[in-house]
């Protein structure tokens, strides 16, 4: 195991040296963050940048003619290039900005789907979805009249396909799946799902939340009609998120809120919509933090996912033998395909209980249902511990878990 | 009987005794382990305190003007820390249990269980405390 950590290139000492966060000692321990699954620390370039628009552009975008605000609107603008470019995107105006994965899914929900379903037609979500993913399915279900329906999830936390393919029918219009599910690490089939829904006719939106940090994203590759992102789960600020849509979806979509910036012209008579992307991004925006997600996204790209990804995988493998070496331990998602999750629960042991004693060795999980309260219910168990590795985590930070969880075992037992 | 805030003043001396987070935290463990089982007629959906991560089920009577509160819970430190707001509200005047400032929590390093509301809900085990305390109150008068 040790071999694979060094035969990669890649220096994990050298990447700690750009998150400051990771120098903190808590408890009177060294730090050892393994809650990336829900936000990832900052490098030193995000914090910089943050910064620097505020110390030096700091305008309001597109409508000020003074240098400034030019300087800002540019800012802002070469971010909506940059994430086009990590997904893939065949036009820059199909990048919407938002304040993270949960506006993305509502936005759709609110607009296309509260004017394009209709009482009898069906949703497909799976089993594995976080509640954003969830609950605005139903509420738009309760004002159309649309159903929702689940792709069940098998013993190992992987979606069971033949089942998806029994709830398929021209009844289906739409299918909203996660792409790597936040409480198992499951990646999930997305690319046959999108096919195969395509078939049926119905629209497609995936998940990212998840993935964007650990996959290589191409949205043209995988043909699907929404994919949302959040920052802050790809090293960038908090607040700011991404939806992209394709652009034939996206022109045909009325507005999702009103204000400033997304309009045309205004009279109390009638009022027109900008052009995309602006008709969806109503009012001033998050532009420090939107200037910032390029410098996450450019960070990201600079090491290169796939030397991550190797990193962060070994750092998975090393981290499930030694959980499962612990007497009385199950592992909860044990899919073949998983980003760096590894979710577990110990017999006879409440994971809070865990959470509490690890914190106390400086060590940060998850413990709870992770917002995913239906998934828990199909394992019959409250919640997790879950660990999620970043590309700054090492193989000594998961030996130090590992002796905690031990010492916290011997003492609750 | 001793008053609330000499009992709190006794759990602050105990804890003064410890060097460490891990003595602490096994003392605090020692203590839910050792807390009385509730009955299970007692573990019902209304007698549960919500905004907790694990699950909190408290019932309170009052007798010869006194209430006295036993409670339970499925994580051993959660139920370590209701212990000991047991040990000191337990057996009060419902008056001086609203007036009670539980400061030990501070005083020995949990405060961070009183802020975290969501995930440790020592907060809303002490307003549940306090609630019904007002309630036998309010019947009093």
């Amino acid at each position: 195991m040790t071999e694979t950590l060094e035969h990669t290139a890649f220096d994990v000492q050298a990447i700690r040296q750009h998150f400051p966060v990771l120098n903190r000692v808590v408890k009177g321990k060294p730090l050892v963050y393994f809650d990336n699954a829900a936000t990832t620390q900052k490098p030193q370039v995000v914090i910089d940048a943050l910064a620097d628009y505020y110390k030096n552009y700091n305008a309001n975008i597109h409508r000020g003619i003074h240098s400034l605000a030019e300087e800002a609107t540019a800012a802002y603008e070469a971010t909506r290039d940059t994430v086009q470019q990590f997904i893939n995107a065949q036009h820059r105006e199909e990048i919407i900005f938002t304040r993270g994965v949960t506006e993305s899914i509502n936005l759709v929900a609110y607009t296309w789907a509260r004017t394009n379903l209709k009482s009898g037609d069906e949703i497909i979500i799976s089993g594995m979805e976080h509640h954003s993913n969830i609950v605005p399915w139903q509420l738009i279900g309760e004002m159309t009249g649309a159903i929702l329906k689940v792709i069940p999830v098998n013993d190992n936390g992987e979606l069971i396909m033949e089942e998806f393919y029994q709830l398929l029918s021209e009844k289906v219009k739409l299918v909203s799946v996660v792409h790597a599910s936040n409480s198992l690490g499951t990646i999930n089939p997305v690319k046959e799902i999108i096919d195969a829904a395509h078939k049926v006719g119905a629209v497609v939106m995936i998940d990212g939340a998840q993935s964007t940090v650990h996959l290589d994203i191409d949205v043209q590759e995988l043909d699907c009609d929404f994919f949302a992102i959040s920052s802050h789960k790809v090293y960038g600020p908090t607040g700011i998120g991404v939806l992209y849509g394709k652009r034939a979806l996206l022109e045909a979509m009325p507005p999702f809120m009103g204000g400033g910036e997304m309009i045309k012209d205004v009279s109390f008579e009638k009022t027109t919509w900008n052009d995309l992307p602006y008709k969806f991004e109503a009012g001033t925006p998050n532009i420090a933090d939107t200037v910032a997600l390029k410098a996450a996204l450019d960070f990201v790209s600079s090491i290169g996912k796939a030397t991550i990804r190797q990193h962060e995988d070994a750092l998975l493998k090393y981290a499930t033998e030694q959980l499962q070496s612990i007497e009385g331990i199950r592992l909860i998602g044990t899919a073949k395909q998983k980003v760096s999750v590894a979710s577990y629960v110990v017999e006879g042991v409440h994971p809070q209980d865990l959470g509490i004693l690890l914190d106390n060795q400086g060590v940060a999980v998850r413990t709870g249902h992770h917002c995913t309260q239906p998934l828990m219910n199909r394992f019959g168990i409250p919640g997790t511990t879950r660990a999620s590795f970043a590309m700054y985590n090492t193989k000594e930070e998961i030996d130090v878990m590992i002796a905690g969880l031990h010492k916290a075992i011997k003492l609750l037992r | 009987m001793k008053s609330i805030a000499e009992i709190e003043e006794e759990i602050v001396d105990d804890f003064s005794l410890f060097d460490t987070w891990d003595e602490k935290y096994e003392y605090i463990i020692d203590m839910g382990k050792k807390l009385k089982p509730l009955e299970d007629e007692h573990k019902k959906e209304e007698n549960k305190i919500k905004g907790c991560q694990s699950t909190v089920w408290m019932v309170s009577e009052l007798k010869d003007g006194k209430v006295f509160y036993r409670a339970e819970s499925d994580a051993v430190i959660v139920k370590g820390l209701v212990s000991m707001l047991i040990r000191v509200l337990s057996g009060h005047a419902p008056k001086e249990i609203i007036d009670a400032k539980l400061e030990f929590i501070d005083k020995i390093g949990m405060k961070q269980h009183l802020a975290q509301t969501r995930s440790n809900g020592l907060l809303s085990m002490v307003k549940q405390m306090k609630l019904d305390a007002t309630v036998y109150q309010a019947k009093q008068e």
